[in-house]
């Protein structure tokens, strides 16, 4: 019987965001919910993740202890919310499913925008607040150290974060492919609204030039330009800045395109065919199509994005179903391993270590000594067996033993460490040479 | 050895193109290094190909069309590779690596051997005639698939399809920018290249310019190239429209290096397969 992982949390699909917010953890509560959890019986490590999204806490129980009734009942006790009004958004997982749940959630599978990279720094601050309140031990961190490198993995090996999944970052990835360094480009922004406010916002941390907002009402410009670190101009003189600005933003309540393609023409002459990007996020819209067909003029609006974003979702999907693939093999891998720190393997690998050695020793001097008859050969053989099997008894009868008393663990360690049976690679090789020999 | 020397730069490129074929349906950064790896390698064999020739036949060896082709895919090489280094644009290499591939290729397929120089060839003003029209060939060949770059991914944005094909494209600003780059390089050597060659004809022929088509040809190019610039410097041409001319000043180079010698006839075409 091997030491079980496990999860117990709720998430943006299992969850209302009233229920998340009541079970969530503040940093300052991690101390005393980590001696709580320490507390419940069987119970070795411990971690919380609790972010806006989700609210998971995995834990290491000890062999046959299990009980994942006990967490939830930490987390009806800990926030002193009545079990029943959470019970249907908990989910709980263990051992091979646990082990792919939290992979999945710090490669960012699990996320409400599929591949965001925030989730990845939460993980690790979950982590280390974890560590900070000794809460981890072996298992949970060699768990969240590989849960690193598969979210490293996923991002490296699949497209999963290649592409924009929200229109105001779709509209500067796209700038990006029409001018070469957005440090050079000016922007007018025409309008308000909250959609081209956040997209102006983008940009501004694109690191563009320089921001330019017109309004009808001349306050609201000043008060966005103060906002954006830019610069307000009157409403009746932004068609000058045409020949200037290189992005334009609008979104203004005009029931008729204010800017035509007449006027963008114009606009084109004098800035000599330097590219223009339009995007349009006003509906009706602001911008004449027909401005579209201008040569080194882009004009792209709210649908045209959507439909970029949509894309890009769809390649995310596709990439997220290779991204399960790496995972799922990681996770049995993580199993081998736990099977490996087990009392019963760490004995057979011991073994087998020493007779690899033992082996390997037997055939250099028996290579050595020519003289030998085959009865010699095999007296030798059988005192160095004697020796390795008297060696080796001690270490198994204690093992044994502290299985016994519930301490198997901790000796396993020291005999791995002691032998270094703890990579598997290098025993893999000794058990290769045997096998030739 | 000369041969063989030749094969294996052909080697190396022909692989620098096939793995920069691999990084446009995968396109990993570790892949960009096997490619300009592999594309170095191959320069610095045809490197060593060009200095054994000229050790063996005592000139420049660039005297017939073997030479020529050979000299051509060698200079366009080297510019991919400084551009390589300047811009890393990674893309270029798989349109442009082509190109070498098929001049070096066709280099073999016409008569490789060294043949006595004609007198009249005998001038210190003919290996630079060549050699600055053949750079500035090269530089030009670099412009057409850029051009073409270029169109592929205007083509994109204003069919409103973003996607694979525009992520692993350049910005249009950047590829203009280096077209007009390159433009500013190539015009200046294609004009040395006419002048030195004038002055060179004067001396074998006894006459600045004679009018015998490749000079006429070559004319044309130059002349559609100095509207492109004067275009690009006054009206601000830029974008599709100087992506067009310059795909179609590419072409008249190629007709006046290859058209011409293996069609028309005239004074330049002893330099027809010898």
């Amino acid at each position: 019987m091997r030491d079980l992982i496990t999860v117990v949390g709720m998430n943006h699909k299992t969850a209302p965001v009233e229920v998340r917010e009541k079970l969530s953890f503040q940093e300052t509560q991690l101390p005393a919910s980590f001696k709580q959890l320490s507390r419940i019986k069987g119970v070795k490590e411990s971690a919380i993740l609790s972010t806006c999204n989700r609210v998971e806490i995995y834990t290491v129980f000890k062999p046959g202890t299990s009980n994942t009734q006990d967490i939830f009942n930490f987390l009806s006790e800990f926030h002193q919310i009545p079990p029943e009004t959470f019970r249907d958004c908990i989910y709980e997982l263990s051992d091979l499913h646990a082990i792919r749940h939290i992979f999945r959630v710090a490669s960012s599978l699990d996320s409400m925008v599929l591949g965001e990279p925030q989730i990845l720094g939460q993980f690790k601050n979950a982590y280390g607040l974890a560590t900070e309140n000794k809460a981890t031990g072996m298992i949970l961190n060699r768990l969240f150290h590989k849960a690193f490198s598969v979210a490293k993995r996923v991002r490296t090996e699949t497209r999963i974060a290649n592409s924009a999944v929200s229109i105001s970052f779709a509209a500067v990835e796209l700038a990006k492919k029409i001018f070469d360094h957005l440090s050079d480009c000016q922007v007018l922004l025409i309008g308000a609204g909250e959609m081209c406010e956040l997209a102006a916002k983008h940009f501004i941390n694109a690191g563009i030039y320089e921001i330019y907002i017109t309004n009808r009402t001349f306050n609201r410009a000043m008060a966005l330009a103060e906002d954006f670190g830019g610069e307000a101009v009157p409403f009746k003189d932004y068609i000058f800045l045409l020949e200037k600005v290189d992005i334009i933003l609008t979104s203004t309540g005009a029931t008729e395109p204010i800017i035509t393609a007449d006027i963008v023409s114009r606009a084109m002459k004098k800035r000599k065919n330097r590219p223009m990007f339009f995007i349009d996020i006003a509906v009706p819209r602001d911008v004449e199509e027909k401005v579209h067909n201008l040569s080194n003029v882009f004009l792209y609006d709210i649908d045209d994005l959507k439909e970029v974003v949509t894309a890009n979702q769809q390649e995310r999907e596709k990439e997220a179903k290779k991204a399960e693939k790496i995972i799922s093999e990681e996770a049995l891998q993580f199993t081998h391993w736990m099977d490996n720190l087990e009392v019963v393997p760490t004995i057979t690998n011991l073994r087998k270590h020493a007779d690899a050695i033992r082996k390997e020793e037997l055939k250099k001097t028996i290579s050595k000594l020519k003289n030998l008859s085959e009865k010699d050969k095999e007296a030798i053989d059988r005192l160095t067996q004697a020796i390795v099997n008297k060696l080796l008894h001690g270490p198994s009868v204690m093992l044994k033993q502290t299985e016994k008393n519930g301490a198997g663990r901790s000796a396993v360690e020291i005999v791995q460490k002691m032998f270094k049976l703890d990579n598997p690679d290098k025993a893999n090789i000794l058990s290769g040479k045997e096998r030739k020999s | 050895m000369y041969f063989y020397l030749i094969i294996f730069s052909i080697g190396f490129y022909f692989l620098s193109m096939v793995s920069s074929f691999i990084y446009l349906s995968k396109p990993k950064p570790a892949y960009v290094k096997w490619i300009s790896g592999l594309l170095t390698a191959g320069f610095v064999t045809h490197t060593i190909t060009m200095i054994l020739r000229f050790y063996q036949s005592g000139h420049f060896p660039i005297t017939n069309l073997h030479e020529s082709l050979s000299f051509f895919a060698w200079g366009l090489a080297l510019f991919l590779l400084i551009i390589h280094y300047r811009y890393g644009i990674s893309v270029l290499f798989s349109f442009a690596t082509p190109i070498v591939v098929l001049f070096i290729s066709l280099s073999l397929s016409v008569p490789t051997g060294l043949f006595p120089l004609a007198p009249i060839l005998k001038s210190i003003w003919l290996p630079i005639h060549v050699t600055l029209a053949f750079l500035g060939d090269a530089i030009f060949a670099l412009t057409f698939c850029i051009s073409i770059m270029y169109l592929i991914q205007e083509h994109h944005i204003k069919g409103k399809k973003i996607g694979k094909t525009t992520k692993l494209l350049p910005s249009l600003t950047l590829l203009d920018q280096l077209n007009y780059r390159l433009l500013t390089i190539g015009f200046p050597l294609l004009t040395l290249g006419i002048i030195t060659g004038s002055i060179w004809a004067e001396y074998a022929w006894g006459s600045y310019w004679s009018w015998d088509p490749k000079e006429t040809w070559s004319l044309i190019t130059w002349l559609v190239y100095a509207a492109l610039l004067h275009q690009r410097l006054t009206v601000g041409w830029r974008g599709k429209k100087a992506a067009w001319v310059a795909i179609i000043g590419f072409g008249m180079i190629l007709f006046t290096f290859l058209g011409v010698n293996l069609l028309l006839s005239g004074l330049h075409s002893y330099g027809r397969w010898s």
